[in-house]
């Protein structure tokens, strides 16, 4: 029987919804356990322990997992995977800066981005930006790999009862990295990576005020707010807000695209979206060639007239 | 300082890939191929490094076939001192690659190691962090600002929550992020430059390094395609279109 062990993320206290996506990979597995390294633990512990199916939460409290440094966590990561089949991470940055540091630690190669669950060693994966899909198998041993969170629905955050234990480790632990500050953008909004409505702006949008129209969409919509990396990358709107191959990768209910054009590295963070719907005023925008729903329309007028008809 | 920039050769972000027709891998064949996207942004931090005062020495290493060499000669071009390539036809993975780069780092004792966030090729991510915990040095992952002063680094770096801001003692390993910066285009005078600039050769199984346990890759297939939908005429289209299907 796989034991498996993920790591969970989590901030200010509060268990990020990338650990019950990658707790639903890990069941798909084996019995599944899950770490908490934090400075106090015991709140995000008690949230990890009710997830459905988990049998096992570990704590680690320590002074020195108040922040999310790599070179702090991957040593008591490795240390914490001894006796585990498997060791899992979301991929989200936090899972794609710690485990492979970790993963190197144990001498072992790391499946980035596991998105469906062949066999106990086996996993599919994509590559070129999610062109091609590969199988790989891992080597007899401990298997580590990212989750990819828009492959896997969450786990219920409700019914389990798993007991929490307090895990005793020794490492030594390295001062050479220093944390200094987290500049979090603060939005009411959902969370992209949860979020079950996105609707997304792209240079089309034309300026950081205009994004506003973006937004107020969204908010009408009770949906997260996402953009292109040309929208980033003109400073229309945070680095955060980024979807595709380099940004976050989703999976809602519903994506509206508006003015983004759909370059291939933009669809391959939203190719697992329930419904897409595209609002670019070129008929032969690529975007189009994905979207369930296409509208060619300038986007100032189209989204006052669906915010109109929407009431 | 001395500082190593890893070059990987990839696939031009602009070719739509094609899987081989026996389905035994990616067609490269005739392929137009570059510099990974994200270490042209490390080429251009280390060149940005050593013009905004300090002395440095800039090494680029690739991992590769005798073709890496086109890569390494775009990386002279652009400014980088000199060049190794660590040359081999097998497949080399993040671990092994980790390994091969920090060896020249070592040997060459760099102050800084500047890596892409990841190759678009094998999308892994993994290369530089590995290297960082085989080095048992400071990693800066995802950076998009970068200070050096003091004997130390600053990174900001672009997280899902935000920007995080750390500091690094170096020496370190820093990934860089798109938008670190924007790499110059080399100009054909640096181009017939960079054919003086000295380019070595090292069989990578010279190199010394114990093998890792690798990956074995089983299968390659298309991704499922998303069946395109229909174009509406106007937004009580639209929406009647979101209500027919369940999203409203
Ligand atoms: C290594 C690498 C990684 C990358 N990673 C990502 C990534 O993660 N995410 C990402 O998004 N991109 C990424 N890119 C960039 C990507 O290639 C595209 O450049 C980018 O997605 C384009 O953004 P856009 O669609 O907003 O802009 P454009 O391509 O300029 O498209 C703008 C669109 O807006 C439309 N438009 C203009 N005005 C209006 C209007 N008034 N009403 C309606 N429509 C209008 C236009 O018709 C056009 O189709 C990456 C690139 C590289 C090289
Ligand atoms: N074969 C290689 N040659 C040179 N650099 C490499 C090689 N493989 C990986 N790298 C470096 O490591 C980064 C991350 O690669 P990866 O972990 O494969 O996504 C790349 O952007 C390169 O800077």
């Amino acid at each position: 029987m796989s034991q498996v062990l993920v790591i969970a993320e989590h901030l200010n206290g509060k268990l990020n919804s990338s650990t019950a996506k990658a707790v639903t990979c890990a069941a798909q597995i084996g019995e599944v356990h899950i770490a908490v390294l934090s400075d106090s633990p015991a709140a995000v512990a008690a949230e990890a322990a009710a997830i459905e199916g988990v049998t096992k939460v570990l704590t680690v409290e320590n002074a020195a997992n108040a922040n999310t440094l790599a070179a702090v966590l991957a040593p008591q990561i490795a240390a914490l995977s001894n006796g585990y089949t498997h060791l899992l991470m979301p991929s989200t940055t936090f899972g794609k800066d710690v485990l492979p540091r970790a993963a190197a630690l144990l001498g072992r190669p790391q499946v980035s981005d596991i998105m469906e669950v062949v066999d106990a060693q086996t996993f599919k994966r994509p590559i070129y930006a999610g062109n091609v899909i590969t199988t790989v198998k891992v080597p007899a041993g401990l298997a580590i790999g990212t989750v990819r969170t828009a492959s896997f629905k969450a786990t219920a955050l409700t019914g389990g009862s798993a007991a929490i234990e307090a895990a005793s480790i020794s490492v030594d632990l390295p001062s050479h990295t220093r944390f200094i500050e987290l500049q979090a953008a603060v939005s009411e909004r959902p969370d992209l990576q949860s979020a079950e409505r996105v609707v997304s702006g792209g240079r089309g949008v034309g300026s950081e005020e205009n994004f506003k129209i973006i937004y107020d969409f969204a908010d009408k919509l009770g949906a997260g707010a996402g953009a292109s990396r040309a929208a980033v990358d003109a400073g229309f709107c945070p680095n955060d807000m980024q979807v595709g191959q380099t940004g976050k990768i989703i999976a809602p209910g519903l994506y509206i695209a508006c003015g983004i054009s759909g370059a291939i590295q933009h669809i391959t963070g939203i190719k697992d979206a329930g419904v897409i719907v595209a609002i670019n005023k070129d008929p032969d925008a690529p975007i189009f060639e994905v979207a369930d729903i296409g509208l060619v329309a300038d986007l100032f007028e189209a989204i006052p007239e669906i915010e109109a008809a929407l009431g | 300082m001395k500082i190593l920039v890893g070059v990987k050769r990839v696939i031009d972000y602009n070719v739509r890939v094609q899987l081989k027709s026996d389905g035994s891998g990616v067609e490269t064949n005739g392929v137009k191929m570059s510099v990974n996207p994200f270490d042209e942004i490390a080429i251009e931090e280390a060149l940005r490094i050593r013009e905004s005062g300090v002395e440095a020495e800039i090494i680029a290493v690739s991992i590769g076939t005798k073709d890496a060499q086109q890569q390494l000669r775009t990386a002279l071009a652009m400014g980088a001192d000199r060049a190794v390539l660590l040359e081999t036809d097998s497949e080399v993975q993040s671990l092994d690659a980790a390994k091969a780069l920090l060896s020249i780092a070592q040997k060459e004792e760099v102050d800084l190691v500047l890596v892409g966030k990841q190759a678009i090729d094998d999308d892994a991510n993994q290369t530089g962090q590995m290297l960082a915990a085989l080095w048992g040095r400071p990693q800066a992952t995802f950076t998009s600002e970068l200070t050096i002063a003091d004997g130390k680094a600053k990174s900001l770096r672009e997280v899902d929550a935000g920007l995080e801001l750390i500091e690094v003692d170096l020496p370190a390993l820093i990934t860089v992020d798109l938008r670190l910066n924007e790499p110059r285009f080399v100009k054909m005078p640096d181009i017939m430059k960079a054919k003086r600039k000295p380019l070595d050769t090292i069989a990578f199984a010279d190199l010394g390094i114990s093998e890792s346990p690798k990956l074995e890759t089983v299968a390659y297939e298309p991704p499922p395609v998303r069946q395109a939908g229909a174009k509406v005429a106007d937004v009580p289209a639209l929406i009647a279109a979101l209500k027919d299907k369940g999203v409203l």
